[in-house]
């Protein structure tokens, strides 16, 4: 791919960045999120075209009007979020939207196709049950049905999308043994991750994009971690650290009782969750998506009605499925879903910032708003908190990432709570603004706030928590003491691998 | 190749020049249309300008024509702007009508003020009552308000054919000797019609009715609700965000029925000034015919869904409307006033997508050419 350059309204998502990736190699595509890394994949697979440059196949240019043509050209990707219909068999969905051969007849021959899938299983160690429908399946099996898709297609060129986001430290190595695999045959493996380790251990290649531009090529072996960290981020920046601090935990803050939820669906998601956070303790919850961390969060800031249990704040409990208790008896909650539960888009900063305390009597007076007082209260957490932000009346929707994430966390302290519930509060956001956002975690326990920090980024974890515990399946399955937590035993423990 | 983009920021300097140039545009389009049937268009804008705003009797009987407007107008955007789509200010302006005859014959032989304020309070009552209805279904069983808040229209609209046609109702007249000829409404208590302020300051005096005066304080009534209380401010967040509603731990749901109940009681207290000032009777078949409540939803969608711009709005559209009442004759037929009032609307309406997209043109990228895949 050269000097493919990709606008789109008031962003220049891709300027000018030359890729390139050799027959037989695992080439890692790394950079921070916003990077550019997602644009550059949609082109390379139809998705979207290019507005200047080209791109060229085994020395041939080739212009893709559609991810048809992409797959015709036999480049094939696994998205972040998988493109599966999970009603259907681990079969059907390899050869849906296949329109060779088998794919194109009216009638399909699932022996068939079952005999090929699970043979390209066996060989390339992605074993799955054909016959198997999508929802039976763990979200790494669904990946390896994702892959599977692309080698039934006869893909020379696979592009995978944060494959390791949604997987346990041991799918991930499986993971990498089968991709070693696939290049060993000629095949070419776009790796695109914003992990060093991960890039370091299986690409034999990194190109390192950066503000929409390609800064470098270099050979993985070569490169250390600081180096790549260096490239990715434009400036030196330290090894992820432990940072100590002598602590005592205080009393009780939040205790969960046997606390039972529901999934969307009514499905079971929580059973039987007892844990305690005392004040001044980072508590993480580790897991893999999908494990009911969703659910945890939402049952204990009450907008999710518990089936089961109870939740106690200071030892009292909480009225259930009732936000406003939650907020009141001081539960403040960050959620996953920043823009749009955490955040309402198109109203300003300062709305924003006063969502939770409109009530109070700096923001309002009787019935009637104070927007002096809002505005006073807004330009204090744009500067407490480092929000860059053209002011107070900017719309949500403008910000980025990691200034969404202060805003939120700037309103979340202002409440002066005895509890935060923080779910994935980095997920997403650059390197900068992961560390000032620890920064603000760590400020908070250390002011005897309790902190439950739900995350699936184990590196998050290990940098943060005094306690680790894993939730697997709704359930807690171990409680480890951090630091000292063997990294490969919660990872286990992650994979519903072993007991307590 | 022409691709249309979402605008990322609506410049402000759009949404004004925009409509001005929709309103040239539509007027350029129905010149055309009156020379192709063979009337001047000058001398068709003269008479159409001077029937509406022209002089003072067009100005009174302009303001008559835009007073229900301003009511149902601000009914359809209190309730829009929430996302709620209210459809039924039609049904709730009849139970206005209803509530508010109801009040003043209740208070028959009370002071006129007394017997006015309690006609607003009816008619508010009433259509807040009619519009809880699919507040309620949507608000706790998620059923689609638009769907039922039409349907309760026809159903107003048979209940207030049956209070004077079908049965001897409170409403019905049954003394009166033209009463015994057609079925007619009991007629409002003279203390209780509603005055009309005159500007004498033009020859002749401009009629401005009580009830254009009281859409003009709803609509400062409803800006204010909306911008300076923390009623609104909720509001805000549930039309922008639900979930982030929720998340703040605001009750979305009383908050989906009071919207509901606030945008029938507008197009109720707009029943009460029709009867007050203009009726002074429950006329269904008269009611039925005017469609106010559905005119409203295009002024509130003109004036996108801000108070102020509804009032200026459906001055507008009264005006056109008495125009084209002015210009029907025998050499003017009235489809040709419903076409050149179609495309006024129209035009406007288009005008819209110029400020949330624009255009671009592109150049088509070449053919593809695909290599042989490399075995």
């Amino acid at each position: 791919m050269r000097a493919i350059t990709k606008r789109f309204p008031g962003v220049l998502a891709n300027d000018r960045v030359d890729f390139e990736a050799a027959s037989g190699e695992v080439h890692a595509l790394l950079g921070e999120n916003g990077a550019g890394k997602s644009t550059l994949s949609n082109i390379l697979t139809g998705l979207y075209r290019p507005d200047e440059g080209e791109i060229e196949l085994h020395g041939k240019p080739v212009h893709f009007r559609s991810p048809r043509d992409a797959l015709d050209a036999r480049i094939g990707m696994v998205h972040q979020h998988f493109r599966l219909v999970t009603p259907f068999t681990v079969a059907e969905n390899v050869v849906l939207g296949d329109h060779r051969g088998e794919g194109r007849t009216l009638r399909l021959r699932p022996r068939a196709i079952e005999r090929r899938v699970a043979e390209l299983g066996e060989q390339y160690g992605l074993r799955v049950d054909p016959r198997a429908r999508i929802w039976q399946l763990s979200v790494g099996e669904q990946q390896r049905v994702e892959i599977l898709k692309t080698l039934y297609r006869e893909a020379r060129i696979l592009i995978l999308d944060e494959p390791t986001a949604v997987l346990t430290p041991q799918e991930s190595e499986a993971l990498f043994r089968t991709l070693r695999t696939m290049a060993a045959e000629g095949r070419t493996i776009v790796f695109i991750s914003h992990k060093l380790n991960e890039v370091k251990a299986v690409a034999d290649r990194v190109t390192v994009l950066r503000a929409g531009r390609s800064v470098a090529t270099a050979t993985a072996a070569e490169a250390t971690a600081q180096s790549l960290a260096a490239l990715m981020v434009g400036r030196e920046i330290p090894a992820p650290a432990r940072i100590a601090t002598a602590k005592r935990p205080g009393r009780p803050a939040l205790e969960l009782e046997a606390l039972c939820a529901q999934g969307d669906r009514g499905a079971p998601a929580l059973h039987e969750v007892s844990l305690t956070v005392r004040a001044g303790e980072i508590v993480a919850v580790a897991g893999v998506a999908g494990n009911g961390q969703r659910e945890l969060a939402e049952t204990i800031t009450g907008m999710r009605p518990p089936s089961g249990g109870a939740v106690k704040v200071a030892g009292v409990a909480l009225a259930t499925g009732d936000p406003r208790a939650a907020i009141a008896a001081g539960v403040a909650h960050v959620p996953e879903d920043r823009l749009g539960t955490g955040l309402a888009p198109s109203l300003s900063i300062a709305s924003n910032v006063v969502l939770k305390s409109y009530r109070s009597g700096e923001a309002s007076r009787g019935p009637f708003l104070r927007h002096g007082g809002i505005r006073r209260l807004a330009v204090e957490a744009i500067r407490r908190y480092g929000v860059s932000a053209p002011g107070p009346t900017t719309p949500a929707r403008q910000l980025s990432g990691g200034n969404l994430q202060k805003v939120v966390l700037a309103r979340e302290f202002s409440g002066k709570p005895r509890v935060l519930v923080a779910a994935s509060p980095t997920r997403g956001l650059d390197v900068g603004a992961i560390e000032t956002i620890h920064t603000y975690l760590r400020e908070a326990a250390a002011t005897g706030v309790a902190i439950l920090l739900i995350s699936e980024d184990l590196d998050e974890i290990l940098a943060l928590a005094d306690r680790i515990a894993v939730l697997y399946e709704g359930r807690i399955v171990g409680e480890r003491h951090c630091p000292g937590a063997d990294v490969g035993e919660i990872g286990l423990l992650m994979a519903g691998g072993a007991g307590t | 190749m022409i691709r249309i983009e979402r605008r990322l920021r609506q410049p402000r300097l759009l949404s004004v020049v925009v409509p001005l140039v929709s309103v040239g545009f539509a007027f350029g389009l129905i010149a055309l249309v009156l020379l192709a049937t063979g009337h001047d268009p000058g001398h068709t804008y003269g008479k159409l300008f001077r029937s509406a705003f022209g002089d003072t009797g067009a100005l009174t009987s302009t303001f008559a024509s835009a007073t229900p407007l301003v009511f149902t107008g601000l009914a359809a955007a209190a309730a829009f702007r929430m996302n709620l789509f209210n459809i039924g200010a039609e049904g709730q302006l009849y139970f206005g009508v209803v509530g508010a005859v109801a009040a003043a014959l209740l208070l028959h032989g009370a002071p006129g003020a007394v017997q006015i304020a309690g006609m607003c309070v009816g008619g508010a009552a009433l259509g807040a009552l009619w519009a809880s209805i699919p507040g309620i279904l949507r608000a706790f069983g998620r059923t689609n308000e638009i769907i039922t808040s039409l349907m309760l229209n026809y159903v107003a609209g048979l209940v207030i054919n049956f209070l004077i046609f079908d049965t001897h109702s409170y409403w019905r007249d049954t003394t009166s000797p033209s009463a015994a000829v057609f079925p007619q409404g009991k007629a409002l208590p003279d203390a209780a019609l509603w005055p009309v302020a005159t500007i004498t300051h033009a020859a002749g005096g401009v009629l401005l009715p009580l009830g254009f005066m009281v859409a003009a304080g709803a609509a400062i009534v409803l800006w204010t609700l909306y911008r300076h209380t923390r009623f609104g401010f909720e509001l805000n967040v549930i039309a922008d965000s639900p979930r982030a509603a929720r998340y703040a731990g605001m009750r979305t749901r009383r908050k989906i029925l009071a919207v509901m109940a606030l945008s029938g009681a507008i197009a109720g207290l707009g029943g009460a000034a029709q009867a007050g000032n203009f009726d002074h009777l429950l006329d269904p078949r008269g009611l039925q015919q005017q469609f106010y409540g559905y005119t409203g939803i295009v002024v509130a969608a003109l004036a996108r869904y801000n108070p102020f711009a509804v009032v200026l709005v459906a001055f507008l559209l009264g005006g056109l409307k008495n125009a084209g009442f002015a210009l029907q004759g025998a050499d003017f037929p009235s489809g040709l006033v419903g076409v050149m009032q179609g495309i006024f609307l129209f035009s406007v309406l288009g005008g819209e997508i110029l400020i949330r997209y624009r255009f671009r043109l592109k150049r088509e990228p070449g053919a593809a050419h695909l290599p042989e895949p490399v075995p």
